[in-house]
This record gives C-alpha cells, structure tokens and sequence, in this order.
C-alpha cells in the first residue's frame, strides 16, 4: 500500500546489478540522488566561479555568499587552523544540505534519511578528527578526557564519562541528522495519507498542516545541515586547539 | 530477512543491510569526487575572486583616499598664493599712495614758494607805486592847476611858485588822503 508511510525509504535498484566480488553495489535509487545533488552543487559552483565580475551576478553572489558563510562559520568556532579542512567542511554542508533538500522534492528519495549514510559521514569525520588529534598532539591529545580543575576523587568518573561522550560523538551526529530527516518525512507521509482518507472537507486541515509542515521541514533541511558542519568543525576544534 | 526490514511488514527500510555496502560505495564515489573537484577547481576560484575584489576595494579607497590628500595640499597652495598675493597688493598699493603723496607735497612746496614771491612781488610794487603817487599828485596838481590859471587868467604862471601851494597844500592835507 503507498500509503504507509516508510515506503518511501524503500532502497531499490535502478538498472543491472554491478558486483564486486561479494558485494552488492547496485546504481540504487539512493545513489541516483547522491549524484543528482552533487552534480547540482558542481553545476551551481561553477557557474558561480567562472566568471569574475567585480559586481557580481545572481548566482555568482550565491556562490560567494555561500563561501564565506562556511568560512565564517569555521573561523569562528575553530579558528584559523582550521583552514587547511574547510574544503572538506564546505564539501560535506552543500552535500548534506543539498541531499536534504532535494529529499523535499515530492517523489524523490532522502539521501540523508538512511542512518547508514549518515553514519558513514559521522564516523569519517570521527575517525579523521581522532587521526589529526594525534598527530597534532601525540598522546598529549589524551589530556582532551582529563579536564582541568576537577577534584582527584572525581577523576576517574570524569574521565570514564569524557570517553563515553567522545565515543558517542559519531552516533549522536549520526543519528540526530537521521532521525530530524526520517521523523521530518514520515509525519509529512502521514498527514498526506489523511488528507487523502479524509476526503475534500475533512481534508482541508491536515492539508494546510502539511504546507505548514513542509516550510518546517524545509528549515530542518538547512538546520540539520548547518549543525552537521558546526559539530564537525567543533570537533576539529577539539582536535587543533587543545584547552582542556 | 527481507520481508523484516520492508515497509509492507511494518519494519523499518534503514536497517535492511541489503543495500548497505552499496549505498557507502556510491557515497564514498560521489562525495569523493564532489570533494575533490570543488577542493581543487572551483574553491580556489571562488577564493581567488574573492581576494581580487577585496584587494580591488582596498586600492580604490587608498586611490581616493591619496586623491583626497593631494587636492587638500592644492588647496592649501592656493590658499598660500592667495595669501601672498594680497600682501603683495597691498604693499603696491601703499607704495603707490606714498609715492602720490610725496609728489603732490613736493608739488605743494614749490607752488607755495613760487605763490610767496609773486604775492612778495606784488606787494613791492604797491609800495612803490604808494611810495611814488604823492609826488606824480603833485606833478599833475601843478599842471593842471598852471592851465587852469592860463586859461582862467590867461597869464603864464611861474611853476615853481605853483609848486610851492601845491606842497604847501599837500602836506597840509597828507593825513587826509593817505594816512601815513
């Protein structure tokens, strides 16, 4: 039945299955839209930095304006020595935020909605970020689990809990841009279906619920990709400038 | 295992593992090479316009901002010119009037002077002409009243007995006439 609600989560193939070996790794609809929102970020940029007017146009100025949004926003939480990752941190914003959006799009599949997508992502960045710890800071970088100023007897739980938490980042990054993208899909399905059930008059109020609900979701579109970057470059903060 | 983690059965589609390996492969190929292409072509460009329009901007200001500085020390020049040419004005100018001043005195004095001596001329010549009109009296006196006598008396009367009256007269009436 289209109706129910996680239908639309379904991963299936598009085309031939291609494998490798044991594995699967099939052109799905889940990768169509990977390249579709790459591709558009690709296009949008280029466009964006072909030419360089001193007054620039349209789509040039989003492009700029886009630019310095990150850098601002790297500079600002982790500092100047970040500068090296903000490719990186620019690549996974416009591609998060872009799988998001283009998710808003009637009859076409969330990228970001699949936990295993988005756990991939957390733990790349986790793993990097643990990687230029160390290298930073040698083992110095395990003072990160001691904090300053805590009363010896405290220490032990202190540090169990600081390993806890570190451990945790990648699920908790995972999981939160997820969950907002599955929860945020899903409630729209439902309301969609009552529009549906309930007919033209009873209909009318889950409808304008669901407009409402789309402008919300369009806003945790960006929230969600906007938090997935700061996190990121909060952790890299951790990993460049060592305060604890 | 399928029917589990389908939609149909109520499951959740995420946690079918069917498709796993091939959704981190096309994310790793499609995230990989959009990092790659914008970390290597576009960003730099982008960074590199932005650079030039800010450097652009900075030389502008620092253009006008010379401009600016230039016309304020014109200015001031020309405050300057016109300063000394003003002074210089009035310099020629109370020259000038020293000048118109002196000559018209010089011109003074020497009028005075000349106007002394005719006034000192004149008034000699009253003098003299004061000094001699007695006597020229006398003269016409004696004449006139040496005709009338002819006429009158037809007689020729001896002038220096004439002479004689007539002094006589004069001298008699000299505070009357003249007031020496």
């Amino acid at each position: 039945m289209a109706s129910n609600p996680m239908t639309q989560f379904e991963v299936y193939r598009i085309g031939p299955e291609i494998k490798i070996g044991n594995f699967d790794i099939s052109f799905t609809n889940a990768s169509l839209f990977m390249v579709v929102s790459s591709l558009a970020i690709l296009i949008i940029f280029n466009l964006g930095s072909k030419k360089n007017s001193m007054i620039p146009n349209k789509i040039q100025l989003l492009s700029e304006l886009s630019y310095s949004f990150v850098s601002k926003m790297i500079s600002d939480t982790a500092g100047s020595k970040a500068k090296p990752y903000f490719a990186f941190i620019f690549s996974l914003f416009m591609f998060v935020l872009f799988c998001n959006m283009f998710g808003m799009i009637p009859y076409t599949f969330t990228v970001t909605s699949h936990i295993i997508v988005t756990f991939m992502l957390a733990s790349f960045i986790f793993i990097g970020v643990t990687i230029i710890g160390f290298i930073k800071h040698g083992f110095g970088y395990l003072k990160l689990f001691v904090p300053s100023g805590v009363p010896i007897v405290l220490l032990p739980l202190i540090v169990v809990i600081e390993i806890i938490s570190y451990l945790s980042r990648p699920v908790s990054l995972s999981v939160r841009l997820f969950a907002n993208m599955m929860a945020g899909h899903t409630m729209m399905k439902v309301f969609g279906g009552f529009v549906i059930s309930l007919g033209i008059v009873g209909g009318l109020l889950p409808l304008s619920f669901s407009v409402a609900l789309t402008g919300l979701e369009i806003l945790v579109a960006f929230l969600q990709a906007y938090v997935f970057a700061i996190l990121t470059c909060i952790y890299l903060n951790d990993a460049l400038n060592l305060h604890h | 295992m399928k029917e589990v983690f389908s939609a149909e059965s109520g499951g959740m589609p995420q946690l079918n593992p069917e498709f796993w390996i091939s959704q981190i492969f096309w994310l790793t190929l499609t995230f990989g090479t959009l990092y790659i292409i914008l970390s290597k072509l576009i960003l730099p460009k982008i960074s590199a316009n932005l650079e030039l329009r800010k450097s652009q901007i900075q030389e502008n200001i620092e253009a006008a901002e010379k401009q600016r500085e230039d016309s304020e020390s014109k200015l001031k020049e020309y405050d300057q010119i016109i300063l000394k040419t003003k002074s210089e004005a009035k310099n020629i100018f109370k020259d000038a009037r020293d000048k118109a001043l002196k000559d018209i005195n010089s011109k003074k004095e020497v009028l005075e002077s000349q106007i002394d001596l005719e006034i000192k001329k004149a008034e000699k010549e009253i003098e003299l002409l004061r000094k001699g009109a007695p006597e020229k009296i006398n003269k016409i006196a004696i004449e006139t009243s040496s005709e009338i006598v002819k006429k009158l008396v037809g007689v020729d009367v001896n002038n220096s007995s004439l002479s004689a009256i007539v002094e006589d007269l004069s001298k008699k009436d000299s505070g009357k006439y003249y007031g020496s």
